[in-house]
């Protein structure tokens, strides 16, 4: 793709509305794959590891995420001109701090089910690295609009590796998918179980989840040639 | 404008500001939500107790259906005297004042209880259900896990010895291991094993390995899932304890 049909469809955008202009797109698409979080940025791989027993708790997850990194994201980038850039990271703390425990609040007042399942793990969504990261070096350097784009997009690139993970590891750890038993039931050994059929435990232990992730590298640079590294 | 971005009054002016208006917004927005986390709390914990004598309800349906189910809740002390009986609607802060809330059995929150009290000083609620024409009794109590606390409820038959059922939870016990305390493939152990034995004694139902369905007095513990095992044997050895007096009592009357 040459630079001048990207500079003739971005004319084709009104000027007016530069938020999905070429390069705004990009924001969304880029950390799905050519810079995805997890897998080229290695950051927030501990919640990775953490919640991706089971696939409903990864989406769970991932919504709150979204909107910690969404939320963070604006907010940071409508303060960025005003934030003293001696405290700016006391300042994304407070401003994450903040959403992740309204979003803890409103889980508990409003899902408790799903709340009490993912327990600590919401509040450890201050530490996930990919939130401070994209504060840092996105939302302060950047206006309101992309800043929104990129929290979507590094959100969405971090879920859909939660989940994939959450896919494999609930259906060979527990053969399930969002607690619906797809292989029979394992406590009376029905289904597949009943032929001598087993549950991988090694699956729902977090060390499963680092080979996982390690695969889904894998694959993504054996497809994505903009990963392979020259040497 | 005149104002030095990067001068330390700004900075301050800055600080004291972002911390007073998040400060502000964090605890309206927890305001807020107080009532629904509450109701959510009360019936749960509604749930949970009826869940122990075999009636699962939704959530929206915990009210309806403890006031059903539930005749009488009691209060004891830790030697096993009634303190309290209540029947009927559970007393709230809001209706009743603050004196017979405290009073209700139902709001004894034995969590905390346990966390700050001495066991002497502690109370112990107890429920009296009635299902089927069967009348049972339920018993809440609370322990610790590996990594937090671990509660659940037992009921006994009207025998005052059989286990009619048993659930457990917890705060945070490990996924896939210690958290498995909460699955009917643990708790369903517990039914019909037995808290006195031939002689009339207290013997409390152990969670240990390997333990098969002849024994009465012990359950199989979870693989991996062993200190949340034995604080499960604990919990329940330690509370039973003080409703023997009250159970005998009970039967002797």
């Amino acid at each position: 793709m040459s630079e001048a049909t990207a500079e003739l469809q971005e004319k084709e955008v009104k000027k007016s509305e530069p938020l999905f202009s070429k390069k705004n797109k990009k924001l969304i698409t880029d950390p799905l794959n050519d810079d995805n979080p997890i897998t080229v940025q290695v950051l927030g791989i501990c919640s990775a590891l953490a919640i991706t027993v089971q696939v409903k708790q990864a989406f769970v997850m991932s919504i709150s995420v979204l909107f910690v990194l969404v939320a963070g994201n604006v907010i940071i980038s409508l303060l960025r001109n005003t934030i003293p850039s001696r405290i700016r990271i006391i300042v994304q703390l407070v401003i994450v701090a903040s959403l992740v425990i309204l979003v803890d609040q409103v889980l508990k007042a409003f899902v408790y089910d799903v709340s009490k399942q993912l327990s600590v793990f919401v509040g450890l969504i201050i530490t996930n690295c990919i939130i401070m990261g994209r504060l840092e070096a996105f939302a302060l350097g950047n206006k309101p609009g992309p800043a929104l784009l990129d929290g979507i997009g590094n959100s969405l690139g971090y879920g859909w590796i939660l989940i994939a993970v959450a896919v494999v590891r609930e259906f060979f750890g527990s053969g399930k998918f969002w607690g619906f038993q797809l292989l029979g039931d394992s406590s009376v050994g029905s289904g597949l179980y009943s032929i001598g059929y087993m549950n991988n435990n090694l699956m729902v232990l977090p060390p499963m989840a680092l080979i996982v992730v390690g695969v889904i590298i894998w694959i993504q640079r054996s497809k994505n040639t903009k990963l392979i590294e020259a040497h | 404008m005149a104002i030095n971005k990067e001068g330390t009054g700004f900075t301050f002016g800055f600080a004291i500001i972002m911390v007073v208006v998040v400060g502000a917004l964090l605890s309206l927005a927890a305001m807020g939500l107080k009532p629904f986390q509450k109701e959510n709390l009360k019936q749960e914990q509604m749930k949970n107790i009826l869940g122990s004598v075999g009636i699962e309800v939704e959530m929206s349906e915990a009210s309806a259906n403890f006031d059903k189910f539930i005749v009488k809740r009691i209060m004891l002390d830790s030697d096993g005297n009634v303190l309290n009986e209540k029947s009927g609607q559970i007393a709230t802060l809001a209706n009743d004042g603050q004196d017979a809330f405290d009073a209700d059995p139902f709001n004894v929150d034995i969590k905390k209880e346990y966390r700050g009290l001495a066991s002497s000083e502690r109370r112990y609620p107890l429920f009296i259900c009635e299902k089927d024409g069967q009348t049972l009794y339920i018993v809440p109590m609370v322990g610790k896990g590996l990594w937090g606390p671990i509660w659940g409820f037992i009921s006994l038959k009207d025998d005052l010895n059989t286990v009619y059922g048993a659930n457990f939870d917890h705060k945070t016990e490990t996924p896939g291991l210690g958290a498995e305390i909460n699955t009917s493939l643990f708790t369903d152990q517990f039914k019909d094993d037995r808290i006195f034995d031939e002689k009339g004694e207290f013997t409390s139902i152990a969670v240990k390995k390997s333990a098969t369905g002849d024994n009465p007095h012990a359950v199989d513990g979870i693989t991996g899932g062993t200190i949340t095992s034995v604080g499960v044997s604990e919990m329940v050895e330690r509370t039973l304890k003080v409703y023997v007096p009250y159970f005998k009592n009970l039967k002797a009357a």
